[in-house]
């Protein structure tokens, strides 16, 4: 035990380590945060979506010759994600079957197109950076930690501003909107800030640990708590230990981080489980 | 001035017209009652006056220095997902977020207001339970409850008795009374007991493939001549 803490001791003396520590908290903390809503607007799978997305975009960027082909992909996802939920509870397509088309839509683009255009053949390959991130959680440098803080701050401030208006807007729309509550501002705004997140979250940990940050926490805290803010609070303290436990034990463990951080969010969503069907058979 | 004042209405869903030459208006402290069969386009007049459909043509103007955010709202259904987290006091207080612009944070004047509303509905007891684990009398007084916090003013209620028993349906009517008479706050209700309309409400306007807006004591008069068909179920 005392040689797993040495050696956590060891790790932590290099940057690279608190790098990662640093942007997973903060990452799992805003995700946590947009997840509640998420997944309450049918809209869990997103970040999935979304790397789709990027993965058709890089398809066209590599067909058309573009050697950076990060902005470019940059701003289509995050048009897309502003795209598809902007339109609120009242789309004619709702949240998951929007997400799915899109996804779906732009994976079989973009597969058609590496494949008929495409002179470097490393199609497996780009697939697998837009699922587990263009560069891993530990290879990160000051530039992108600070981006992250940046994006971080940013997000937490919006939310906290806008929660009352996130809660009205998520309950019920129509209402919010008969009484004057301007509805496409708000969900603009909402929309920009999960959008920022997903975005940034799926080029520095890949989009399946992000569908796992966004799902787990909210599933977890909705077990056990029946108010929206006891939701969100539990969500994001939920979400913020299982990323620090998931890091930490992947460093001493050397096993792979982000698979290690949805694997803790398996496990503390059983545990929220049994705690909520207890506590529900004690109150009958 | 009136309160609101619709004029030559065309109502429908996409070009697709529903109602129309529909005239009528709406003054501070009346109480009016929407009568007519089902489909014939009640919740979408309501829906169009409170701006959630656009209008095919006409004007609806508002008076009296009512704005869009005064205006408390019942909605015929609700459809809340099966696992939304949310108290009936978070619920009730969110009736509030049309009147404060983007002031973020509710008052702590608007906090023990919410909670007078809760009172009013005598629902007091539910204050900290789940919305969603609420049967539906209970949830429809929340609702009710939420229209409050966000209106003065103007109360617009779709049919606020449907899934009641007939003990909460009295209760609703005298409730809803008590709000037009004591606060004096202008109500409109969409309701399909013309009996409780005739009692309660000071004017009816009946929508199908005719519309007539008229005092209740006009109403009653006419009714058996202009409209056999409402009377016969009676
Ligand atoms: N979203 C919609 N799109 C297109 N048509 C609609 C829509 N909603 C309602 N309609 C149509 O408009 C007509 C009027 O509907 P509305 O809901 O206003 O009726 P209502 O008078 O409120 O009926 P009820 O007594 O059943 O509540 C109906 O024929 C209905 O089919
Ligand atoms: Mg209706």
């Amino acid at each position: 035990m005392s040689e797993s803490l040495n050696q956590l001791y060891t790790y932590l003396q290099f940057p690279f380590v608190r790098y990662a520590l640093i942007v997973g908290v903060l990452i799992a903390l805003c995700s946590s945060l947009l997840g509640v809503t998420l997944v309450l607007k049918r809209f869990s799978f997103i970040g999935d979506g979304l790397s789709h997305v990027a993965f058709g975009a890089m398809a066209v960027a590599a067909v058309v010759g573009l050697t950076n082909d990060m902005p470019l992909v940059l701003i289509v996802t995050t048009v897309s994600a502003i795209l598809l939920l902007r339109t609120g509870t009242n789309a004619k397509i709702k949240g998951d079957a929007a997400v799915a088309m899109i996804s779906v839509g732009a994976l079989a683009i973009g597969y058609l197109l590496m494949n008929v255009f495409s002179k470097s053949a490393n199609v497996s390959g780009d697939v697998c950076t837009t699922l587990f991130g263009s560069t891993s959680i530990l290879t990160l440098n000051k530039t992108k930690v600070w981006l992250c803080v940046v994006i971080s701050v940013i997000v937490v401030a919006v939310f906290t501003i806008f929660y009352n208006k996130v809660f009205a807007l998520t309950f019920d729309e129509n209402f919010a909107k008969a009484t004057g509550t301007k509805a496409g501002v708000y969900n603009l705004i909402i929309a920009i800030i999960i959008a920022a997140v997903i975005v940034l979250a799926m080029n520095l940990v890949g989009s399946l640990l992000i569908s796992a940050l966004v799902i787990f926490p909210a599933l977890s805290a909705m077990r056990v708590f029946k108010t929206f803010r006891s939701v969100t609070i539990c969500s994001a303290i939920v979400s913020v230990i299982c990323a620090l436990a998931g890091i930490l034990i992947s460093i001493v463990a050397s096993t792979p981080v982000g698979s290690t951080i949805v694997l803790v969010d398996i496990i503390v969503f059983f545990g929220f489980f049994l705690v909520g069907s207890i506590k529900t058979r004690g109150a009958k | 001035m009136s309160l609101i004042q619709c004029k030559d209405l065309s109502l429908g869903y996409d070009g697709h017209e529903i109602v129309k030459n529909l005239s009528f208006s709406v003054n501070s402290g009346d109480y009016l009652c929407i009568v007519g069969e089902n489909g014939s386009g009640k919740t979408t007049l309501m829906k169009t006056v409170l701006g959630l459909n656009p209008l095919i043509s006409g004007e609806i103007k508002f008076g009296d220095g009512l704005k869009k955010n005064e205006i408390g709202y019942l909605p015929q259904q609700t459809p809340v997902q099966r696992d939304f987290p949310a108290s009936v006091f978070e619920i009730v207080l969110s009736g509030f977020c049309g009147g404060m612009g983007i002031n973020p944070f509710y008052s702590r004047q608007q906090k023990a207001e919410a909670v007078c509303n809760i009172e009013k509905m005598g629902i007091s007891n539910l204050k900290n339970r789940c919305y969603r684990e609420l049967s539906g009398g209970q949830q429809q007084r929340v609702l009710l409850a939420r229209a409050l916090c966000a209106t003065k003013k103007l109360i617009l209620l779709d049919e606020p008795v449907s899934g009641l028993d007939s003990k909460a349906t009295a209760e609703m009517y005298s409730i809803v009374k008590r709000l037009n008479s004591e606060d004096g706050i202008t109500v409109i209700m969409i309701s399909h007991d013309i009996s409780a309309a005739v009692s309660y409400a000071s004017h009816i306007l009946h929508i199908g493939t005719s519309c007539l807006f008229c005092t209740k004591e006009d109403y009653i008069k006419n009714q058996t001549t202009v409209f056999p068909e409402v009377t016969g179920n009676e």
